[in-house]
């Protein structure tokens, strides 16, 4: 029978779940409408625009194209489960990251806001002094509609020099040549 | 909201139990690697299956390694990111390390395997639409219905294959090892394409790519992968140019392939590029004359057709100059290609 009813059972934000869904669910069906984890947007769903990225094993994905049966015994984070984990590690507040989005307005209507941030925090997990390019190549598979990425970047700039204790590089946007058309 | 038609998933942890899963099932079952191919497609309802078998449980299938042979052979499950960053796969196989770097975008190399992009199914803009934009069309001969959108009363389908990362295989002489209920063989790459845009593989259903293998490399090998794309965040190949230059200690060139993708449903390998590269220096005039006469029967060779986006006059236009700059690329050790 196609469909059938199962028990998953994952690991999200350090927690362990076990929640029944149909098997041909995708992992952001059951964070959104089994587990109520909104915060992992519901965009393309079709693996254009990143807004349903969430961290598996610490690298991003998109959870719209994950089978949630595939990652049983994995380690799912949301954006749910950035401010846990850090105050968890000892920090007060939101996680850095978030902070840093916060302070520079780097968001607009917000949709892509979990993704993009989760995106920078694996970055910054895998490499603590990222360059504007392993910025931007980091950032590349989630769009925003709304900023036009300035603030965003600036964000993740502010978030590297606050952890790396640097003041913030002259924002190579700033300077750039224009860049070529689509 | 894009759901995806019902299906039950196993997640066999051995390429025995998948195989054994997939021969029980019968047609009715699909294999899923990264899934971000795939599943667009099963939203889309271009395949409709009651058992999707996850490759994803398989440690057996992911891992790079060099062989006693010099042979670098790559897990099939292992992700495009790994392959894109891999010292081995970037010192032995450039113009597969960038082409795998040029795949999609972050999220989805992280997500996607070398396996799944070799066995990529073929693109059309008449095809990757949901189900309900192709019923309105009449559907077309990939699949349900009989008309072809891009060939004017063309009775074989034309999908572009859009794998970059087999056109570099095929310059580095790749074999695909397979195993299936009749037990494993080895296919060279090469030789595993067919001309149409339905299905284009030698892969019976049951069976399942395991590894890539490409032979040793010599020692003055170069290579360089060249992809035109809409947005070069995210997109399919509207063009893809794999190089493979191999140069002698005197810098003359010893071997040459060049294999372009994004056309129609096989890779097409250009023909009489040996015959105007082969012993002339790899740089310097003489070289830019022949780069010159290569871009220019590469023009006369590719024919893009309407079946994928991009204007398909621009496409090609733009053989030559895809040729051109991943020639020079490979000749200087330099690429991928694409714009900024």
């Amino acid at each position: 029978m196609r469909g059938r009813m199962g028990l998953l059972h994952l690991r999200i934000n350090g927690d362990d779940v076990e929640v029944a869904a149909p098997s041909h669910w995708t992992l952001l069906e059951v964070l959104r409408y089994r587990l109520g984890l909104t915060g992992s947007k519901q965009g393309c769903d079709k693996g254009d625009c990143g807004a349903c990225t969430v961290l598996l094993d610490g690298k991003p994905v998109l959870s719209c194209l994950t089978l949630a049966r595939t990652v049983e015994g994995r380690a799912v984070t949301t954006i749910e489960g950035l401010m846990p984990a850090h105050v968890a590690a000892g920090g007060k507040g939101a996680d850095p990251v978030q902070d840093a989005f916060d302070r520079c307005g780097a968001l607009q209507c917000g949709f892509c806001q979990s993704g993009i941030m989760l995106s920078a925090r694996a970055l910054l997990d895998r490499n603590p002094n990222p360059s504007d390019e392993d910025v931007r190549a980091a950032l590349a598979g989630n769009l925003c509609r709304c900023t036009g990425y300035t603030q965003i970047y600036q964000a993740v700039e502010l978030a590297i020099a606050e952890a790396t204790g640097k003041r913030p590089t002259p924002r190579s946007w700033e300077s750039a040549e224009p860049r070529g058309s689509p | 909201m894009l759901r995806l038609p019902k299906f039950e998933v196993a997640t066999p942890t051995s390429v025995g139990e998948a195989i054994a899963l997939l021969a029980e099932a019968g047609p009715s079952a699909l294999v899923v690697a990264g899934g971000t191919d795939l599943l667009p497609n099963l939203k889309h309802e271009l395949a409709t299956p009651e058992l999707v078998v996850s490759l994803a449980a398989i440690r057996e299938l992911v891992g790079i390694r060099v062989d006693a042979d010099g042979a670098l052979a790559i897990g099939a499950m292992t992700t495009l990111a790994e392959v894109a960053a891999s010292e081995l796969v970037r010192t032995r196989a450039p113009a597969l390390a960038q082409a795998a770097s040029l795949v999609a975008g972050p999220q989805l190399r992280t997500m996607g395997t070398l396996g799944g992009n070799v066995l990529l199914d073929t693109r059309c803009q008449w095809i990757n639409q949901s189900y309900f934009w192709r019923s309105a069309l009449g559907f077309c001969l990939k699949k349900d219905g009989t008309k072809c959108h891009v060939v004017e009363g063309g009775q074989k389908c034309v999908a572009a294959a859009s794998n970059d990362t087999a056109p570099a295989l095929m310059t580095l002489g790749a074999t695909l090892e397979l195993e299936g209920a009749a037990g494993r063989r080895s296919q060279p790459l090469d030789d595993f394409w067919i001309a149409d845009g339905i299905y284009n593989k030698k892969l019976s259903h049951a069976e399942l790519l395991t590894e890539v293998r490409v032979p040793p490399t010599a020692a003055g090998h170069r290579g360089a992968y060249g992809k035109l794309r809409e947005r070069n965040s995210i997109d399919f190949p509207l063009l893809g140019v794999a190089v493979r230059l191999d140069v002698d200690a005197s810098e003359r060139v010893q071997a040459v392939d060049i294999v372009v993708t994004a056309l129609a449903a096989q890779p097409k390998r250009l023909a009489r590029v040996a015959e105007l590269l082969i012993g002339i220096a790899a740089h310097g005039a003489e070289f830019e004359r022949a780069v010159e006469a290569v871009a220019s029967t590469a023009a006369k060779q590719c024919h893009p057709l309407p079946n994928i986006p991009g204007d398909h006059e621009w496409r090609k236009a733009m053989v030559p100059v895809w040729v051109r700059r991943t020639l020079r690329a490979a000749a200087g050790r330099g690429g991928p290609v694409h714009e900024d």
